[in-house]
């Protein structure tokens, strides 16, 4: 027999962006529970509003199925005596465990042969195990919980009802004071309580009370009505897939519905009016079949059709006020000069112990202009960078910026590009922030590549020379996702400074403000860093541990090449050419790893004495002329082809040859060939690191 | 519904649901939350409801008269609970009727704003609440004040009284609205805007408000010294407007704005725990009544 079970727990309005994953939090742990206890249902739903969380789980069993456990009792040369009777022991031990003594039976066990009691546990009644799946609301994690009134619980917002239905039997609990009913709410204004008779029509009950309580459903009725206003207007209001969920998160009941506002307010930067409408208001943007922005907004209320004039003349008179606002502020920013947001900056703290933005501006400007020279770029270009990074924050002393932070680099190119400043100037200034999160898009001009390079290299350096190296979970500057981002711009652009020349340059810029006297602590300590972001994001690349190690041998060179040749690598994991390679030089490295690196000394190939040897020193020859070749090209293939030709070579080499001589002047040029070649070799790869299956 | 028609029904109304009436506290600040009433009030367990006008000042607001929404010194309407009612969000949406907003005519929303106060070491969890997508009350959970968890939580609203009387009067400039009889705000505050703003931007000493600021918070530490939380506390409201002169008037650099607001903070703490042995000590007498409620 099975009954459906409904849970709802009602509280006062959820942050937005807590609901969906306070949502999926509460399913995960049902089903993990369900399971847990043995309980068979057909499926199981989960709904959220504002105002609540909810499960349905359709067909759920009245009962438990039941278990047989195991309990283990003395081992079977106490349990028996010599005749292969039951010992008191044993007689003890089934009794104890509710059992006959010939239900006992023996088995072995790793550790010996013991006798066991099958014990068969009934399932217990559902409806009596149910308290604990209601009991797992109050174990859901919310970024931030709160207490009220003089309850001890905190929670999301306070609690204000509580359903709790196993088919038509409410499950006796209480949370914080709050006993289970049948009682759910309805619309906070349009419906009424509703009373469930039963977790069936659920969502029906409730839509009648005015409350959509599946997500899904509540969007769909939202984009819905977009697309309907978009089609009667001839409007298009540009997918904006976060807005509409929190839009999804912050009603109950959705109504589109639209407004206007002056024209002369289109004069604004788009990205200004579009952060005004969204950022304090939700509202969407709204454009015309061209893309361009149209004095109308588009706004969803909590609530149905009726009254709709007054709401939309209530939020026009908001947003009139918001622009008002916003045309202010821009306007107050028009009538500066480039020196006087400049003079500003110098007083605005970027982070303790650091300095000022016009600190970080000027140890920006080094780096950049370095990282523009190093890369080969053309005199325009460095001039560019040049000034794009002494302007790079200029704008964060704007009234704007101020008002909506959001708009960094957004308003900085705006008023740059008033200003007079080139349009790879301006541009680069908005770019340096990219990429804000994991996929963001990356800067579209090689300008802005370099400053936000740049921007990424100062920060990590100079947080880490004033030790707030990231721990943990904690990285309050977000260093690890900037270190992710100079990986990724990197890779796309085939950046051609190695690591390390970029490590040193910011060290230097950061010794040259006085942030560091320790040139080479701090070098070790970010190279220490990196390692384990290249590490970790190797990893999420799917790069195995061992070829990530092989890989991963300083000096890291070129980071596109870095990452290339472990993917690479990846790719060719498990095949027989690489167990073939990987054998052949394994044993080079052995074998080289017997001098020290201060020996390191050129063969003399006179002294040769075998053709092996000789065969192998000029393919050494080509393969330094060709490898480093290839790899600077990132032509991953053809050096990989280098080092395959080589492999024959080298079997024929240690066939014929043998490296420990007795002579000591033969061993000694044999060591130094085999050292010469590991060195090569591992320009691509530490072989010996890769597990090679045999 | 002019102005004063719109607080004497906000008081009445919450009159009815057994609050203190209070007047605002005569000493400068920047929010009602800073009244004794609240600040003080909300500390330990003994219960206490209470509503009031608070005139608030914001030197960095201040528009010289000129901008119709920003003002050097606003009104809010504050009301403390606690602890915090069951029923909180409908009594609240119930006094929005006794302004003439029925709520099913609008669209009122209660939107995610916690809050926090780093002067007083408090801060809560709530909303802002939206009426047709304005912002018009404040709606927090206290969660610590001055350092100590609110034990019971008591509840705030703080209403804008000048945007509430602008959606209600449909007015764009908060100098057009109606204060009472044919006179609008700006025949009343207009002179005072200008004048203050003309102060704090232009005029004010700042080095005598440096050596204010000193002068108080060192007497702030005497009388907590002595014991004397409610003296005490007048000097820390006094050391924060200094404060915020000084912040408004662009005296105070970025680095200094973190040692002055942990000053205030450190006196604010100070002030809270004293506060809360003195109430102890007296037996936290406001406890009498429930107990007496009890018993009955």
């Amino acid at each position: 027999m099975t009954r459906p079970f409904l849970l709802e727990v009602g509280v006062e309005e959820m942050p937005a962006q807590y609901i969906d994953d306070a949502r999926e939090e509460l399913r995960a742990k049902m089903e993990k529970w369900l399971s847990d206890q043995r309980l068979s249902y057909s499926a199981i739903h989960t709904y959220s509003t504002p105002r609540r969380l909810s499960v349905l789980i359709e067909d759920l069993t009245e009962k438990q199925s039941g278990t047989v456990e195991e309990a283990r009792g003395p081992a079977v040369t106490i349990a028996k005596d010599e005749e292969g009777q039951w010992t008191k022991a044993a007689l003890g031990f089934a009794r104890g465990q509710g059992v006959e003594a010939d239900q006992l039976v023996e088995k072995e066990t790793s550790q010996g042969s013991y006798v066991f009691a099958n014990i068969e546990k009934k399932g217990e009644a559902t409806i009596d195990l149910l308290p604990e799946a209601i009991a797992l609301l109050t174990t859901l994690t919310f970024p931030k919980s709160m207490r009220w009134g003089r309850e001890q619980l905190r929670y999301v917002r306070p609690i204000r009802w509580l359903v709790a239905l196993f088919g038509d039997d409410i499950v006796p609990y209480e949370i914080a004071g709050v006993k289970s009913g049948r009682e759910s709410a309805g619309h906070r204004f349009l419906g009424e309580t509703v009373s469930l008779p039963h977790p069936r029509d659920y969502e029906q009950a409730l839509m009648r009370a005015f409350v959509l309580v599946n997500p899904e459903a509540r969007k769909d009725a939202i984009r819905k009505q977009l697309e309907m206003l978009e089609e009667e207007q001839n409007w298009r209001v540009p997918g904006d897939e976060d807005l509409l969920q929190e839009v999804t998160n912050l009603v109950e009941y959705p109504t589109v519905l639209y407004g206007t506002f002056a024209e002369r307010y289109l004069q604004l930067p788009d990205d200004v009016l579009i952060t005004t409408m969204r950022e304090h208001q939700r509202y969407f943007a709204v454009r015309d079949t061209t893309g361009h922005l149209l004095p109308y907004f588009v706004t969803v209320r909590n609530g149905d059709h009726r009254y709709l004039e007054q709401v939309q003349k209530g939020n026009e008179k908001v947003l009139r006020a918001r622009l008002a606002d916003a045309v202010f502020f821009y306007e107050e920013d028009q009538a500066r000069s480039l020196d006087q947001f400049m003079e500003k900056l110098e007083h605005i703290v970027e982070r303790e112990q650091v300095g000022s933005l016009g600190d970080k501006q000027r140890r920006t400007v080094k780096i950049a202009r370095e990282l523009a020279v190093k890369a080969g770029f053309s005199e325009e270009v460095i001039e560019n960078v040049t000034r794009a990074a002494q302007l790079l924050k200029f704008d964060l002393s704007s009234n704007m910026v101020d008002e909506f932070p959001e708009l960094q680099g957004i308003m900085g190119a705006d008023y740059a590009f008033r200003l007079g400043e080139k349009e790879a100037v301006a541009t680069a200034i908005k770019e340096q922030y990219l990429p804000r999160f994991n996929g963001d898009e990356l800067p579209g001009t090689t300008v802005g590549l370099l400053v936000s390079m740049a921007d990424k290299w100062d920060t990590i350096m100079t947080s880490l020379a004033i030790g707030l190296t990231p721990t943990g979970s904690q990285d309050p500057h977000g260093l690890r996702r900037q270190a992710q981002a100079i990986v990724q711009m990197a890779n796309r652009y085939d950046f051609p400074v190695p690591f390390e020349t970029m490590l040193s340059l910011t060290v230097e810029a950061v010794r040259e403000e006085g942030l560091t006297s320790d040139v080479s602590e701090l070098s070790r300590e970010a190279g220490e860093f990196f390692a384990l972001r290249f590490k970790a994001l190797l990893g999420e690349e799917g790069v195995a541990h061992d070829v990530v190690n092989a890989v991963l041998i300083p000096p890291y060179g070129r980071l596109d090449t870095l990452f290339a040749r472990a993917a690479f690598l990846q790719e060719k994991h498990g095949t027989d050419e690489m167990k073939e390679v990987a054998e052949a030089f394994g044993r080079v490295n052995n074998i080289a790893k017997k001098v020290a690196d201060e020996e390191m000394n050129p063969p003399e190939p006179e002294a040769f004495e075998q053709e092996a040897e000789r065969e192998l020193y000029s393919a050494y020859v080509t393969l330094k002329q060709e490898l480093p070749a290839f790899l600077a090209k990132k032509e991953l293939q053809k050096a990989w082809e280098t080092l395959v030709r080589l492999t024959p070579t080298i079997h024929r080499y240690f066939d014929g040859t043998m490296v420990m001589s007795e002579d000591d002047k033969l061993r000694t040029n044999r060591l130094r060939q085999m050292q010469l070649l590991s060195r090569e070799i591992n320009r691509f790869a530490r072989f010996q690191s890769l597990v090679i299956p045999s | 519904m002019n102005v004063q028609e719109v607080i004497l029904n906000l008081q009445s109304y919450w009159a009815k649901q057994n609050c203190f009436l209070m007047q605002p506290y005569d000493v400068e600040k920047g929010a009602g939350t800073m009244n004794p009433m609240t600040f003080l009030r909300s500390i330990g367990p003994e219960p206490w409801n209470v509503a009031y006008v608070e005139p608030s000042r914001r030197p960095s607001d201040g528009r010289y008269g000129e901008n119709p929404n920003r003002l050097y010194q606003h009104h809010q309407f504050q009301v403390l609970m606690k602890p915090s009612p069951d029923n909180i969000q409908d009594l609240f949406l119930q006094s929005l009727e006794a302004l003439g907003i029925k709520p099913e005519e609008h669209d009122i929303r209660f939107v995610e704003d916690n809050w926090e106060d780093a002067t007083l070491n408090a801060w809560g969890l709530g909303w802002e609440v939206w009426l047709d997508g304005m912002e018009i009350t404040q709606f927090t959970y206290f969660q610590q004040v001055g350092g100590l968890d609110a034990a019971p939580v008591a509840v705030e609203l703080t209403y804008g009284i000048e945007r509430i009387c602008s959606y209600i009067q449909d007015k764009e400039n908060v100098f057009d609205l109606e204060w009472q009889g044919g006179f609008t705000y700006r025949d009343i505050f207009y002179q005072p805007e200008l004048e203050h703003s003309t102060y704090t931007f232009q005029v004010a000493d700042h080095d005598m408000l440096k050596q204010l600021f000193i002068t108080y918070e060192k007497e702030a530490g005497r009388a907590l010294e002595e014991g004397l939380v409610f003296p005490a506390y007048d000097y820390i409201l006094k050391c924060s407007h200094t404060f915020n002169m000084l912040d408004a008037g662009g005296a105070i650099s970025v680095t200094e704005r973190t040692g002055y607001i942990g000053r205030v903070r450190k006196l604010a703490r100070k002030c809270a725990s004293i506060h809360y042995a003195t109430r102890e000590n007296l037996g936290f007498p406001l406890l009498k009544e429930e107990k007496e409620d009890a018993g009955s």
